[in-house]
């Protein structure tokens, strides 16, 4: 059932004294997830900005009650929360992550691979803006080629670490991409995940004005461009289906993909950017897609059911 | 109540089980794996009312416990050596956020290079972290220190976490007879879990945000406050217990033969047993000893040192353990509390065992003859940090380090 925005809730989810920079992709973010999953959630929060997003103690700038814990253990303090609450009989409360891309494919990689393997049932989400934006604009297994940062200042030389890809590896029931630029898609994904038992996970995609130096009225239109040059393809992985969402269907063909140059040039982080990063880049998203259509083959809803058994 | 002969790591086992633990998070390491296999047994095969979280890591054991804790439910944690240093930042941050919760620290040395055996360098390690810090001389301690350790934790004078170490090895893997009350009397005797705030949709509570400069300051002040408050509530726990289950240990520290005593042996762990021993084999020679056995290094004792050792004519410490260009620990920590007291007598800091190297009750007995004579001979001896060395380095090696340099 598709969401409409006029059926959402009006509600003031992130409270004034919120710490959040002008344009922040979090706090939409965060709006979202409250949006989707209601007041019957307790959030886990590691080390990033969110951690400071949520201003001065004792008060708290989200509409949320948090743990908030060391960089490294979101996953596994929330297996624990839940654990709890399986045990006081409280089943239905949703244990959430709410971690950077830091927090989850680096550092925090190793509780969130072990969360995933037991299929402890949590949400994990992944809050994505590319690089360790709390501590200044410092690269992450996350940041794409080309990127300045201040750790990689002429460009980084490396690729995104896929990490959705790497939790389908895990075979947990569920895993899906979103962006902030598409609040629909992203909130019918989490009340998909609050429907199934186990370890979901959902990567957003979150442009950071900040980080990624472009005009904070913008961060919207960025997150659109991402998935419109296929560079953040929106798809989901469920019991081990595979199916590319519906605002990413139509770029599965090149010529149907915004030129990332018109990504990149909105972009200070790309700055100096020459040719040869929009042909790396052109040439990561051709061999990203490439996966996309090897999972589609092999997993997509029709014929696979029977092919994979996965855990529920 | 049944007798039964139980490892230390069983003791520590079913002392969770009937301390009614909902959740219990651990990663094997040895010497504490077979708390993590007990506990696992119990809990696969009906025994314990409690979910396992079997952790990919020890950061992650207590970070799962602490979340199960924060919700609302009494958890329960294990390690040792490797395993304790790799949460090492998880203990700060669940002691920070007042939050009761049992662990229980086999002890044993850190590498490199690779040793199982016993010292206390791990635990001693997490002195400034925060939480209570216990240890155990014999099997039935380690049984009942876990239990006490939820009451005293859940205390609201306290409201922070608690470590019972017990000596990898000697205790972890040693059978002995071991009493244990029935469940109900545990029942009766430990109250409901009690704690300072759960995170639940309902409470809206928010933990760990960032805070003013000042009152983070606070939230420090009142960690010390509840660890002075602590000691009253540890007294308290000992002597209740006694009433009810028929063994008190005398508080935060044992004394033994100390009635008429001019000199004073400090010790802490299972080597006390040793130490007990060189001190009735002194006795019968005619020495004047007694002796202090540390059962908690957090708080520490102060007063129970001053009373029992302000007036001593000389006190030996003996380390298990070292804070490497300074002293042993327990050494440290007595000269400390007895401020200006500790210049008016004799003092030798003792730095022994250490990888489980054994010193017999032999040895003790040696060790302190030495010390009270030097003492009798010379009047006041100020010696901090006496390495007692393996017996075949004896000869090589000067006990004094500074020698070495020099």
């Amino acid at each position: 059932m598709p969401i409409k925005l006029k059926d959402l809730p009006r509600i003031r989810y992130n409270m004034p004294g919120n710490a959040a920079c002008p344009g922040c992709p979090e706090t939409m973010g965060m709006r979202y997830v409250k949006m989707a999953l209601g007041d019957n959630v307790v959030m886990v929060i590691p080390a990033g900005c969110s951690s400071v997003i949520q201003g001065i103690n004792p008060k708290s700038g989200m509409n949320f009650p948090i743990l908030n814990i060391v960089f490294a253990a979101a996953a596994s303090a929330a297996a624990g929360m839940k654990a709890a609450f399986e045990e006081l009989g409280r089943d239905d409360v949703q244990v959430v992550v709410w971690a950077g891309d830091g927090g989850t494919g680096d550092i925090g990689f190793q509780a969130l691979s072990g969360a995933a393997e037991r299929n402890d049932d949590i949400i994990y989400i992944c809050v994505d803006n590319e690089a360790y934006m709390n501590t200044g604009i410092q690269r992450s297994s996350l940041t794409p080629y080309g990127a300045w940062t201040t750790t990689t200042w002429t460009g980084k030389t490396e690729h995104k670490k896929n990490i959705p890809l790497i939790m389908i590896a895990h075979d947990v029931p569920y895993v899906a991409t979103a962006s902030v630029g598409y609040p629909q898609d992203f909130i019918e994904k989490l009340r998909k995940a609050a429907s199934i038992r186990g370890f979901k996970y959902v990567h957003l995609h979150a442009p950071c004005p900040v980080g990624w130096r472009f005009d904070p009225g913008l961060t919207p239109h960025v997150a659109q461009l991402a998935v419109k040059t296929g560079l953040w393809p929106l798809f989901e992985y469920e019991r081990g289906k595979f199916r590319v969402s519906s605002f990413s269907r139509m770029y599965r063909k090149p010529e149907k993909r915004a030129p990332i140059e018109e990504y990149l040039k909105l972009q200070g982080r790309y700055k100096g950017a020459g040719p040869e990063v929009v042909k790396e880049l052109e040439s990561y998203v051709n061999r990203l897609w490439e996966w996309i259509e090897l999972l589609e083959k092999s997993m997509s809803p029709s014929t696979t059911a029977k092919k994979l058994v996965s855990k529920t | 109540m049944p007798v039964k002969t139980l490892t230390g790591n069983k003791a520590v086992a079913y002392a969770a089980r009937l301390a009614r633990v909902k959740v219990v998070s651990a990663y094997p390491i040895t010497p504490q794996t077979t708390i993590v296999e007990t506990l696992a047994s119990m809990i696969e095969h009906g025994e314990m009312d409690a979910k396992m979280i079997r952790v990919e890591s020890e950061h992650s054991a207590l970070a799962a416990a602490l979340g199960a804790a924060s919700a609302g439910v009494r958890a329960f944690t294990a390690t040792s050596s490797h395993g304790l240093l790799y949460m090492h930042e998880v203990v700060w941050w669940t002691a920070g956020a007042r939050v009761p919760l049992v662990m229980a620290i086999v002890t044993r040395a850190i590498g490199p290079p690779w040793n199982i055996h016993v010292d206390h360098q791990d635990i001693w390690d997490q002195r400034d972290s925060g939480w209570l810090i216990s240890i155990a001389e014999s099997n039935q301690e380690v049984f009942d220190l876990t239990v006490q350790a939820f009451r005293i934790s859940e205390d609201e004078r306290v409201y922070l976490p608690m470590m019972v170490g017990l000596d990898g090895f000697i205790l972890s893997h040693t059978v002995a007879p071991v009493d244990m009350p029935e469940q109900h009397e545990i029942d009766e005797w430990l109250p409901e879990r009690k704690q300072p705030y759960v995170i639940t949709p309902e409470t809206q509570y928010v933990m760990g945000n960032l805070a003013t400069d000042e009152d983070y300051y606070m939230m420090r002040y009142s960690i010390q406050a509840a660890m002075e408050a602590a000691k009253d509530v540890i007294k308290e726990v000992d002597k209740s217990f006694g009433e009810n289950f028929g063994r008190s240990y005398g508080g935060l520290v044992e004394r033994y033969r100390v009635e008429d005593a001019k000199y004073h042996v400090i010790v802490a762990g299972s080597w006390a047993g040793d130490a007990k021993e060189a001190v009735n084999i002194l006795r019968d020679e005619g020495y004047p000893v007694g002796l202090l056995r540390v059962r908690f290094f957090r708080p520490w004792p102060t007063e129970d040192i001053v009373d029992v050792v302000g007036s001593s004519k000389g006190v030996i410490t003996f380390d298990r353990s070292v804070s490497f260009g300074a002293r042993g620990h327990l050494f440290m920590e007595t000269i400390s509390s007895l401020g200006p007291l500790a210049g008016k007598l004799s003092v030798r800091g003792v730095i022994a065992g250490l990888g489980g190297v054994d010193v017999p009750a032999e040895e003790f007995a040696m060790v302190i003859r030495e010390f009270i004579d030097e003492v009798e001979r010379e009047g006041q001896v100020y010696d901090p940090a006496y390495w007692h060395l393996p017996s075949q380095y004896r000869d090589m090696y000067p006990s004094r380090v500074e020698e070495v340099v020099r």
